[in-house]
């Protein structure tokens, strides 16, 4: 009998805990935002986060998306080709960048770039006992280090996917003209006509709910860091594991909700 | 002032406190003694509030710790230098000393929160010039210096002190210790000090409470400590590998 319940038994111990997780992950999310519109805001520590989440990951966006929209214009002539279609390169690359690989690159990036900086940053406070000094010192740790990382994602990384979309057409722009012939202007043309506000707008969206994602991520396992080197190691692994999961369950459902018909 | 009564506290099945009973009144400088895992930091951090006990009832001045209402209030009474100073890599020296002073209900205007930082440092025998540095670019026992500066930034009327003296030389742990009784009788703030360096607890006590197995084993003045007939202490202040207290070969 044993050997029968037992696969049960552990099956509902791994579905407990990841319900168990899911809702820990919740209410930590509803306390963040919560934090968000109530005062007191530390003001240097908001400006430290919009610098470190948004502005410094210019470089990383922009290079990803210069090659990706070069690449998918190659992809998209070769395939185009075979059809005798290879004019619709601009419209697909377009398409293509502003509502999937845009926001998708971009907020891999971020779960790579800044989950993983946070999960490291405040795992280790944890574990160096910072995290119990600022409450000593009536500072909420949520209020201090929560707070503004996910504000600052909320806010920077529509603005991150506004210019990995720019980049990445210039980038199918770019390979456009010089590799494939195209006329510039036309290109461009082509481009701006096909693309509509629901593009861009799901694009935004996209980006905001993306950068939520991977700074609460990071601030999530951090803060729920096991002890040592190992907890640290384990924690950051975990929350670039769970934030780029997430990002593209969210991209799904997203995708679904903006353009399923 | 600050009284533990019945108080217990369990991680999992393992049971860490399990009933301890302490008083410890105002102005005075009591020391925690006992093995490692016996409870000592568990303990400090239930007064503090970071953990909250199972059962059993922690008042400071006769108010339940758990009734408080405004925790702010509540812990700017408090400072504490933590085992490992725990300063905040990111900022520089005196905005570490400085931090509750720069935000909160004790907030100053910035340049008194620095002149009170340097006054502070100077106080534990650190120069003005080691202000603007970063904590990563000090000493461990320069480091624990800054981290007793920030425990007393704001005059508090209750210091505590986690291992002040774990991981600094003989010399450095002798200053460390003087300092600490030196400001704790100069401002008159109760103490609680939790450590196993015996040195440490001849320095720095008035009174000696020992944790053992979770509960408070021995109460009495530091006087009577080494006349004392428990033989848990006994073992304890000695070092012996010999006695009631069980130690892994």
């Amino acid at each position: 009998m044993m050997v029968l319940t037992r696969p049960l038994a552990a099956l509902g111990a791994v579905v407990l805990s990841a319900l168990a997780t899911i809702g820990h992950v919740t209410l930590f999310a509803l306390a963040t935002f919560r934090h968000i519109v109530t005062p007191p805001y530390y003001v240097r520590e908001y400006l430290h986060a919009l610098v470190h989440v948004g502005y410094l990951s210019l470089p990383v966006v922009g290079l990803t998306a210069v090659f990706t929209g070069g690449a998918l214009a190659l992809q998209i002539f070769a395939g185009g080709s075979r059809y005798g279609a290879e004019e619709v390169v601009p419209q697909i690359v377009a398409l293509g960048v502003v509502r999937e690989l845009g926001p998708v690159m971009v907020g891999l990036m971020m779960a790579a770039r800044v989950t993983s900086s946070i999960a490291a940053e405040i795992a280790t406070m944890k574990v160096t006992e910072q995290i119990d000094a600022l409450v000593t010192l009536s500072t909420d740790p949520m209020k201090y280090l929560t707070a503004p990382r996910v504000f600052a994602g909320l806010v920077t990384v529509p603005l991150l996917v506004a210019v990995g979309d720019t980049l990445g057409i210039f980038g199918g722009w770019f390979v456009s003209m010089n590799t494939l012939d195209f006329n510039p202007s036309t290109y461009l043309k082509n481009t701006v006509d096909f693309l509509e506000t629901p593009d861009i707008v799901s694009s935004l969206v996209k980006g905001a709910a993306f950068g939520g994602i991977a700074t609460l991520m990071g601030c999530y396992f951090g803060m729920n860091s096991g002890r040592g080197a190992q907890g640290v190691g384990r924690a950051t692994k975990t929350s670039v594991v769970a934030a780029a999961v997430l990002i593209l369950a969210a991209n799904f459902l997203l995708t679904q909700a903006f353009f399923a018909t | 002032m600050i009284s533990l009564d019945g108080v217990h506290k369990a991680f999992g099945s393992k049971e860490i406190l399990r009933g301890v009973d302490l008083n410890v009144a105002r102005g005075e400088s009591c020391v925690i003694i006992g093995g490692s895992g016996t409870g000592k930091s568990v303990t400090l951090k239930c007064v503090l509030g970071l953990i909250t006990p199972d059962s059993g009832t922690i008042k400071v001045d006769g108010e339940d710790i758990t009734a408080t209402g405004d925790r702010d209030a509540f812990l700017a009474r408090f400072g504490m230098l933590f085992q490992g100073a725990a300063l905040f890599d990111s900022l520089p020296v005196w905005q570490n000393v400085a931090f509750r002073l720069l935000r909160g209900s004790l907030k100053r205007p910035k340049a008194e929160a620095k002149e009170i930082a340097i006054e502070k440092l100077r106080r534990v025998g650190m120069g003005p010039d080691v202000a603007d540095l970063f904590p990563a670019e000090l000493s461990g026992g320069m480091q624990k210096r800054v981290g007793l500066a920030r425990a007393i930034a704001a005059d508090p009327e209750i210091i505590f002190f986690d291992e002040p003296t774990t991981g600094l030389d003989p010399i450095m742990a002798g200053v460390i210790n003087e300092l600490i009784r030196e400001i704790v009788t100069e401002m008159g703030a109760t103490a609680l000090t939790i450590t196993h360096d015996m040195t440490s607890v001849r320095a720095i006590a008035d009174k000696v409470a020992m944790l053992h197995r979770g509960k408070i084993r021995w109460h009495g003045p530091v006087s009577e400590m080494d006349t004392a007939e428990d033989p848990y202490l006994h073992q304890f202040i000695t070092g012996s590998s010999e006695g009631p207290i069980e130690t892994l070969r």
